[in-house]
């Protein structure tokens, strides 16, 4: 019983002499039931994610140093073969200078107005959840949708926007031919669907800011401009380097909206918007129908996320340590403030 | 709580009048409504929310030749759209009821197992002694950083040789379980399930799974719902793996998304009528359960 929980000092249950007269079969089985039980009950998890995560992770390795083809399957050991082929294709280079421009235009942008919208709707306002839920509307049409609807108002010649620059005297933009115009068409769609959802998280960091800490400031005179780069933006850093990691995943990994941004899914003419997961589609289950390659692309690309992930994890925490040594003192009066306020509800 | 006598203790009592003072000129954490420009800027990006959706209603009540020659071709829907959705449902290009019903029973089931899996194993992370626990759940968080997505290759290879090509299994079972769905209710029950409970209910005899169902699943019900709601529209607008393996007879309402484009590329008010139409069950999703949504989000954010 005493190893029941995780509990630091479990509770001890009846007098130890009872429980040993009862030592029998149901007790053996309850102990039994005590120590398999949560093996089992993490079992289903790990069983399947095993199955359908790890191993195709640890396979992708596999293939991609075999000639692998999509309907004549495995054709032989090709060691690095499919990688250097990958890296003597343009195409791949393109891709990679794509999907890092479409991330960079749409991650930056994104987290900036996301922490602007939070620090908007973090005021005491009317309606507060009709405003939260109306920034979190586009979150709910799909990625695929998405690309569709902007492929439209970013449309070269009748789209929405196009005829808006014209009416306001501007030329028409070359959406869909111009390189940059079509990776920041991309982005906007991107930034359309998540800027409300990281508006949210932001939110609800600024929220747990110790209050006293603003009142500090105020007191020392700090204006509201003050008050929002030195007290909210480095008590938030933790879910800034949150939100900046999983958008570096996830953008990396970005294909349905530039997939739909044209009828033909291709990219564009030049590759201008093909991206690094377009160009895995394309060698799988395009004209080539090269797996081989594919899953080198796939490889290479995981390989990419991981330090992306990494570097991003280490700049914006090593910004965060030396901001911490300057705000020293005042850290350490929220956290006795916040810690009085603990008392004082209970 | 009023601020005023803890900024009194701390800082003087003229400290805090002053500040009482000036937290009538603004600041964050002041009480008083912000000005008319704050509803303002809100408004703006709410319309900007819903402005692309809107125009698909637009488009959709139109025609081709109409879009082609006004880029707005009117401001207000009208019920002509219901021809287009009708023509949509009964096109010969894909399936789209068949679609509609995939989507349905791809995302309901995963939702429902994720919920089951990721409670049980939360709440043996969380709450159970077991060797091996700390190692096993830095393995869960690590992998939520990982992008199972790229092992698509693979996980095509293994479909092919069980002959699952167009099935919707082959979507279902990667999406069986998730690792953040693992975290998110460890985290949770760490906080919401007291040991006292757990303790009563093993004292009176219960089993660990009878304690699992009776104790463990009411506490984690909150938390619960906004994993499924998660998991439910992340299934549902999930595009890239049900592409590769599903066919334009038995697909699901992304697939279908892409194909509008392929099959009707000469009228666009078709497939902005088609795009509306595939969004329409999580506007309906939304209405109804879009204050768990944020609820979810913001809870996340804390404890993430």
């Amino acid at each position: 019983m005493t190893a029941l929980t995780t509990a630091p000092t479990p509770p001890r249950v009846g007098p130890p002499e009872k429980r040993r007269r009862r030592v029998g079969f149901s007790q053996r089985l309850s102990r039994w039931d005590v120590k398999v039980s949560p093996y089992l009950y993490v079992s289903p998890f790990f069983i399947i994610f095993a199955i359908t995560g790890l191993f195709p992770l640890l396979y992708t390795g596999w293939v991609s140093m075999h000639k692998w083809t999509l309907i004549g399957g495995d054709a032989g050991y090709t060691g690095f073969d499919n990688f250097t082929a990958i890296f003597q294709q343009g195409e791949f280079w393109l891709s990679l200078r794509n999907t890092f421009m479409i991330f960079l235009l749409s991650s930056v942008p994104q987290v900036i107005i996301a922490i602007v919208l939070a620090a908007i709707l973090n005021q005491n306002i009317r309606a507060k959840t009709f405003w939260r839920m109306g920034v979190l509307i586009p979150y709910i049409v799909a990625p695929v949708a998405v690309g569709l609807i902007f492929g439209q108002l970013f449309a070269d010649q009748y789209g929405v926007i196009n005829t808006a620059l014209s009416a306001i005297g501007l030329p028409k933009i070359g959406w869909h031919s111009n390189t940059f115009a079509s990776w920041t068409a991309i982005a906007t769609m991107v930034n359309f669907r998540w800027i409300g959802y990281n508006t949210l998280i932001f939110l609800a960091a600024m929220q747990a800011v110790p209050a006293d800490l603003y009142e500090a400031a105020v007191i020392d005179g700090a204006g509201r401009m003050r008050q929002f780069f030195s007290i909210t933006l480095p008590q938030i850093r933790s879910t800034i380097i949150f939100v900046v990691i999983t958008s570096t995943i996830g953008g990396l990994q970005i294909f349905d909206e530039p997939r739909t941004f044209d009828t033909y899914g291709t990219g564009g003419p030049s590759h201008q918007w093909e991206t690094t997961t377009m160009y895995l589609w394309n060698l799988g289950w395009g004209p080539q129908q090269n797996l081989g390659r594919a899953a080198a692309v796939a490889w290479l690309l995981f390989v990419v996320i991981v330090i992306f992930a990494l570097i991003n994890y280490f700049v914006s925490s090593r910004i965060s340590t030396s901001d911490a040594r300057r705000g020293t003192s005042k850290q350490s009066r929220g956290r006795r403030g916040s810690t009085d306020r603990k008392g004082a509800t209970r | 709580m009023s601020s005023v006598p803890m900024t009194a203790q701390t800082a003087g009592k003229g400290a805090a009048r002053a500040a009482a003072r000036r937290r009538g000129h603004g600041g964050f954490g002041s009480n008083r409504r912000p000005k008319w420009l704050t509803y303002v800027i809100l408004a703006l990006v709410v319309v900007l929310s819903i402005a692309p959706l809107y125009y698909t209603l637009l488009l959709g009540s139109s025609d081709q030749q109409t879009i082609s020659k006004h880029v707005i071709p009117q401001w207000l829907p009208d019920a002509s759209i219901f021809d287009r959705f009708s023509d949509v449902i009964n096109t010969d290009s894909f399936n789209f009821t068949k679609a509609l019903t995939n989507s349905i029973i791809i995302s309901v089931v995963t939702a429902f197992s994720v919920v089951l899996f990721s409670t049980l194993a939360g709440f043996a992370f969380a709450k159970l002694r077991f060797k091996g626990r700390r190692g096993l759940l830095v393995f869960v968080i690590a992998t939520t950083a990982v992008p199972t997505q790229l092992g698509v290759i693979p996980l095509w290879i293994i479909v092919t040789d069980l002959g699952w090509q167009n099935k919707i299994q082959a979507v279902i079972i990667p999406a069986l379980v998730s690792a953040f769905g693992v975290f998110w209710m460890t985290q949770y029950l760490e906080s919401a399930l007291p040991y006292e409970l757990i303790e009563a209910a093993r004292v009176d005899g219960a089993s660990m799974i009878r304690t699992f169902w009776s104790v463990a699943l009411p506490a984690a019900r909150p938390a619960a719902a906004m994993l499924a709601l998660f998991t439910f529209i992340q299934q549902w607008t999930n595009f890239f793996w049900p592409s590769i393996v599903l066919s334009q007879d038995n697909a699901t309402l992304p697939v279908v998304v892409k194909l509008l484009q392929g099959s009707f590329h000469t009228d666009y008010s078709l497939v902005m009528a088609g795009v509306f139409l595939t969004t329409v069950p999580l506007i309906i999703v939304f209405i109804l359960a879009g204050r768990q949504l944020v609820a979810g989000i913001m809870q996340g954010a804390v404890k993430g």
